[in-house]
């Protein structure tokens, strides 16, 4: 196994080389084709009209699965029709495309690709792999609300991505189930675990919860920790401006704490699947999860008796806050020199080029003001209105921190957390020290 | 054995030529052969062998965030203090690791070779019996993942259900519970790991010569007897090998508990946490690199162990 992970490594390290190489040939290929117009300048014959500008635009796409595929294939084609630009569109599979992305933007990246807001998208800013596009905002800008500007801002201030869809994470439930049992929508914190209570004397599983796959939980944390201690913490924590070794982050341990007993307690071998079933089943009370949850319910039934609730308030900002990933489109650095691309990009930041997309795709929500809603579900509607009212928007931790400290660090310490109450924000910190340093 | 062969044969041949060619051995032709034989797997070696042990040992006393040379930082030890010291999965993962040795070399090892003992008797249908044991060894990560979430799934799980507690709060999370979920998954790699054990002694007895057993039953001795001081002992050079592989599978144990859960809460194993850290979007390259030298450094002691039996009964003989 070391075997095959070396000869990774070896490929990369030798990509590294390969880009050098590959340069110093673009290079000396750039300057022969400069020299071409010059030569034809002398014979006096005019220049074809295509030197203007490359009409194309390559688009790297992580968009493997086949629903959004063809959502992106509907906006290349209605982006080719209206501005006679070509698309060429390299779809990779996403774990590929997401694990891959650093070799990817250093070595010869699409002009245009799929990525989301957050930490990575400025870790990348800040390393020059990207190409600002403020002038792009200049013209779509009117289109996004503010949370959704300040998402797409790298960390100088200038703007990096264009945003087509978000979907929040909140509490689903079954309607007819609350009913049934008059459970009223909690408002703040001592309500919901009022509510829990409830909910177990009525032999329920209070809160869904499934961890087997890790990443689940962090939704839980970064709710409690906005709610505690604000978005802009939140930020800073994620960034590593913070400390992980402060009462402030064992405030949210301590108020998961009272949570936990509600919380389904078999969730280290569940996945979220298993618990949307929970749910769907009306075995548990609601669910604390991403709205992609209700892509789970196949039954039409079932489907319509979903709705959802933001987290109750805590301690500050009320429930200004909402965790809402963010996908959408980045300019590599080549892709900054090509005017193409970036049309393509504001075409995307229009509702126009949203509702193409979400003519397709109708699990996400679109994000430009003046997207369609009239399609929209009822609890569309709900998580749209939701999104659309928050001051800020958050991206879920594996997205606003560091990947490695989301995987590695979080991951196990969540783990041990719902195990057993226990977590060591000492050690959380060396290890976050640690990790943000090799960065 | 057939290698030594080839080369006293190979030897005889150069000795006996040796004084017809002693002015010139090699014609020009023949040094380009020899040298091209030579030296392409010497190439594919250092290239995808020896480069990448040494830059990987190199990468594990750097920082870096994998993107452009340059950011290659110098830490020292620092990966190392940290793996000891900082970071929680590690030394579960080691003690993991001796718990998968133990079991493979005291559980998975004996059945292998009691499946191995049993269908060499020509009982009928051993062939299929054989296939049967073997299939395990062949299928892939993802049929295994499948497999064995039908047995060990808590509500809907075959085993919870034979238990009869399948859908109760009694019921055994086999997946989740951290205190059980590393004998689930030490099972499924039994499953695993005495199929292969079966297939390479039942090799090894059809090898041995039947006139061993003979002779042993005529001075008398019973079956138990014939087999641990006649049959095992002659099958020496398949019990190396055995002991080498079952080192070797507990060290890079890796695909059960990947599919269970990536190797995390309770499952962790040394090659899961080089695989968390070297490929994808946890990517910590001098973390990552550090791990994997720990994990060569204690692979290097079986392999030198039978590289050393190996070579050394060569020389003997």
């Amino acid at each position: 196994m070391t075997m095959h992970e070396d000869a990774l490594r070896l490929a990369s390290s030798q990509g590294g080389w390969d880009r050098r190489t590959l340069l110093k040939t673009l290079g000396v290929g750039a300057v022969a084709m400069a020299g071409v117009p010059l030569l034809a300048g002398c014979t006096g014959g005019s220049a074809p009209a295509s030197s203007g500008g490359a009409k194309t635009v390559s688009f790297g796409s992580g968009s493997s699965d086949e629903v959004p595929k063809a959502a992106y294939k509907a906006v290349t084609d209605a982006f080719e029709k209206k501005s006679g630009v070509k698309v060429s569109t390299n779809v990779v599979p996403h774990n590929d495309f997401q694990n891959k992305i650093n070799t990817y933007l250093q070595g010869s990246p699409d002009d245009a690709f799929t990525w989301f807001a957050g930490y990575r998208m400025q870790y990348y800013a800040d390393k020059g792999l990207l190409a600002p596009i403020d002038d792009v905002w200049e013209k779509i800008g009117g289109n996004y609300s503010g949370a959704l500007k300040k998402a797409s801002t790298g960390t100088d201030g200038k703007m990096y991505l264009v945003p087509n869809y978000n979907y929040p994470w909140g509490f689903f439930y079954r309607k007819s189930l609350w009913a049934e049992k008059g459970y009223q929508v909690p408002k703040t914190f001592d309500e919901l675990t009022a509510l829990s209570k409830k909910m177990q004397g009525d032999g329920l599983i209070p809160i869904e919860f499934a961890d087997k796959d890790g990443w689940p939980a962090m939704g839980t944390f970064d709710y409690l920790n906005m709610r505690l201690n604000g978005y802009q913490f939140h930020m800073d924590l994620t960034a590593h401006k913070e400390s992980w070794d402060q009462k402030k982050v064992s405030d949210v341990f301590d108020t998961w704490k009272a949570l936990l007993p509600y919380q389904n307690p078999n969730a280290l071998g569940m996945t979220w699947q298993d618990s949307a079933k929970n749910l769907g089943d009306k075995k548990s009370g609601m669910y604390l999860l991403g709205s992609f949850l209700t892509q789970q319910y196949t039954d039409k039934t079932v489907a319509d008796d979903i709705d959802f609730f933001p987290f109750p308030e805590i301690a500050m900002e009320g429930q200004d806050a909402i965790e809402a990933p963010i996908d959408g489109l980045l300019l590599s650095k080549k892709g900054g020199q090509n005017p193409a691309a970036k049309d393509f990009l504001a075409y995307l930041g229009t509702p126009e080029g949203q509702d193409v997309y979400a003519s397709v795709d109708s699990s996400n929500i679109a994000t430009a003001k003046g997207a369609d809603t009239s399609k929209f579900s009822p609890l569309n509607k709900k998580m749209a209105e939701a999104i659309a009212n928050a001051k800020s928007i958050s991206q879920f931790f594996d997205r606003d921190a560091l990947p490695a400290m989301a995987n590695n660090v979080m991951i196990p310490a969540l783990q041990s957390f719902i195990k057993d109450g226990n977590v060591d924000v000492k050690n959380l910190e060396a290890q976050a020290k640690s990790l943000y340093a090799a960065q | 054995m057939s290698t030594s062969s080839d080369t006293t044969t190979a030897g005889d041949r150069g000795t006996t030529r040796a004084p017809a060619g002693r002015v010139r051995r090699l014609s020009g032709r023949d040094k380009w052969v020899l040298g091209f034989m030579v030296g392409v797997p010497t190439l594919i070696q250092l290239v995808l062998v020896w480069i990448p042990t040494l830059l990987s040992a190199a990468l594990s006393f750097t920082r870096w965030n994998g993107l452009s040379l340059t950011d290659i930082k110098s830490a020292g030890a620092a990966n190392y203090q940290f793996i000891v010291n900082d970071y929680p999965p590690f030394w579960p993962a080691v003690q993991h690791n001796v718990l998968w040795l133990v079991f493979l070399a005291l559980i998975a090892t004996p059945l292998g070779l009691l499946l191995a003992i049993l269908l060499d008797q020509n009982i009928r249908g051993t062939k299929i019996y054989q296939s049967i044991f073997f299939t395990p060894v062949m299928l892939s990560l993802a049929l295994i993942g499948v497999i064995w979430q039908l047995f060990y799934n808590r509500d809907s799980g075959l085993l919870n259900f034979l238990l009869g507690t399948a859908g109760t709060p009694q019921a055994v999370d086999w997946f989740g519970d951290s205190s059980v979920n590393i004998w689930a998954a030490l099972v499924a790699a039994t499953w695993r790991h005495a199929g292969y054990v079966m297939i390479l002694y039942l090799a090894g007895l059809k090898g041995v010569d039947p006139t061993l057993r003979e002779a042993a039953q005529i001075d008398g001795a019973n079956a138990v007897q014939t087999f641990f001081r006649v049959i095992f002992p002659a099958m020496r050079p398949v019990n190396v090998i055995i002991i080498v592989i079952t080192v070797i599978e507990s060290l890079r144990a890796f695909d059960i508990v990947y599919v269970i859960n990536r190797g995390t809460n309770g499952l962790e194993l040394i090659s899961a946490l080089v695989i968390q850290n070297l490929v994808g979007e946890g990517q910590v390259i001098g973390v990552g690199s550090a791990l994997a030298v720990i994990l060569l450094v204690i692979s290097l002691v079986p392999i030198t162990f039978y590289l050393s039996r190996a070579f050394g009964k060569d020389k003997e003989a």
